[in-house]
């Protein structure tokens, strides 16, 4: 497959009409089922009571938090090893949408925190790391955006992706590796989740809505960034027309 | 109806965490798609001016 013809803006913009409608519908009918689950079937927690149901949000925004850093660290590998030009613009596009699930997950979190552990914030290992990777976001956007050249910044950014990449495997096992206060991983385990059926679902429902939003932002997104860097060649092709005449 | 919006005495922390998610992710999907639809405008007015 020749992944370089869909970096065309036209290209791109007929596969993602013919994604958009698919991904727009399943989020949609993913969220709002598994909203419904959420909010009126699921079960409350023996210990947690009600709220348990913030769990529905927060963990499906930490694993978008780092599903989409992961996306931008590829992008990042596809901008300097193979110079592509569709991955300069994507991993732009993606960045903000990375960082709003980031604080997402940490303002949820919080939220969460308050009533469970008797407070909003805790320098542990787990929360400390995905405030870590909300920075990190913030950086890339900046770096990306510091450069009169959009090349330039799409190249400096995306060593910043990589280098930050080693953030991943930090958040995954801090609570492996640390006595955190956060609790460990019940549905990413080895021995299979350890979460009852009837909450499992549900969030196995708007973890699939989120990547399939995240899909959605994504295509339009990109499609804006190619038309923006078209148009900016353009007015440079008529300035420089102009100087010609 | 009222035991529901009570969520057993959380209702500050979940209502907020959702309301906050929903603001969030609203807000960036219209941002996002309003965006592409001034740039597809600009784009088209560009071209009709080229357009000899």
């Amino acid at each position: 497959m020749n992944w370089h013809r869909f970096a065309s803006p036209s290209n791109f913009k007929r596969l993602s009409a013919r994604i958009f409608p698919w991904a727009a519908g399943g989020a949609a009918l993913c969220l709002g089922y598994g909203l419904y689950q959420a909010l009126f079937v699921s079960p409350p927690d023996y210990q947690q009571g009600q709220s348990v149901r913030i769990m529905y949000i927060h963990v499906p925004a930490a694993w978008m938090a780092m599903f989409v850093y992961a996306n931008l660290a590829f992008a990042g590998a596809a901008t300097l090893v193979w110079r592509h030009p569709l991955a300069e613009v994507a991993g732009r596009a993606i960045a903000p949408v990375g960082a709003a699930f980031t604080f997402l997950c940490l303002a949820t979190g919080s939220l969460w925190g308050k009533p469970m552990w008797g407070t909003w914030w805790e320098w542990d290992a787990r929360l400390t790391s995905v405030l870590i990777l909300f920075f990190v976001y913030l950086a890339y956007m900046a770096l990306n955006n510091a450069f009169d050249d959009a090349t330039r910044g799409a190249r400096a950014s995306a060593v910043l992706a990589l280098v930050g990449a080693v953030n991943l495997p930090i958040i995954k096992f801090s609570v492996d590796w640390w006595n955190t206060l956060h609790q460990p991983a019940s549905v990413m385990r080895l021995d299979g989740p350890a979460i009852h059926p009837s909450m499992l679902w549900p969030l196995l429902a708007m973890a699939v809505g989120y990547t399939l939003l995240f899909v959605v932002l994504a295509l339009v997104r990109i499609q804006a960034e190619l038309i923006e860097r078209r148009l900016g060649a353009l007015v440079q092709a008529r300035l420089s027309a102009g100087h010609a005449q | 109806m009222s035991e529901f919006f009570a969520m057993g005495g959380y209702a500050v922390y979940v209502w907020t965490s959702y309301a906050l998610t929903a603001v969030v992710l609203i807000g960036l999907g219209v941002s996002s798609w309003r965006r592409l639809r001034g740039l597809e405008a600009d784009l088209a007015a560009f071209e009709r001016e080229d357009a000899p």
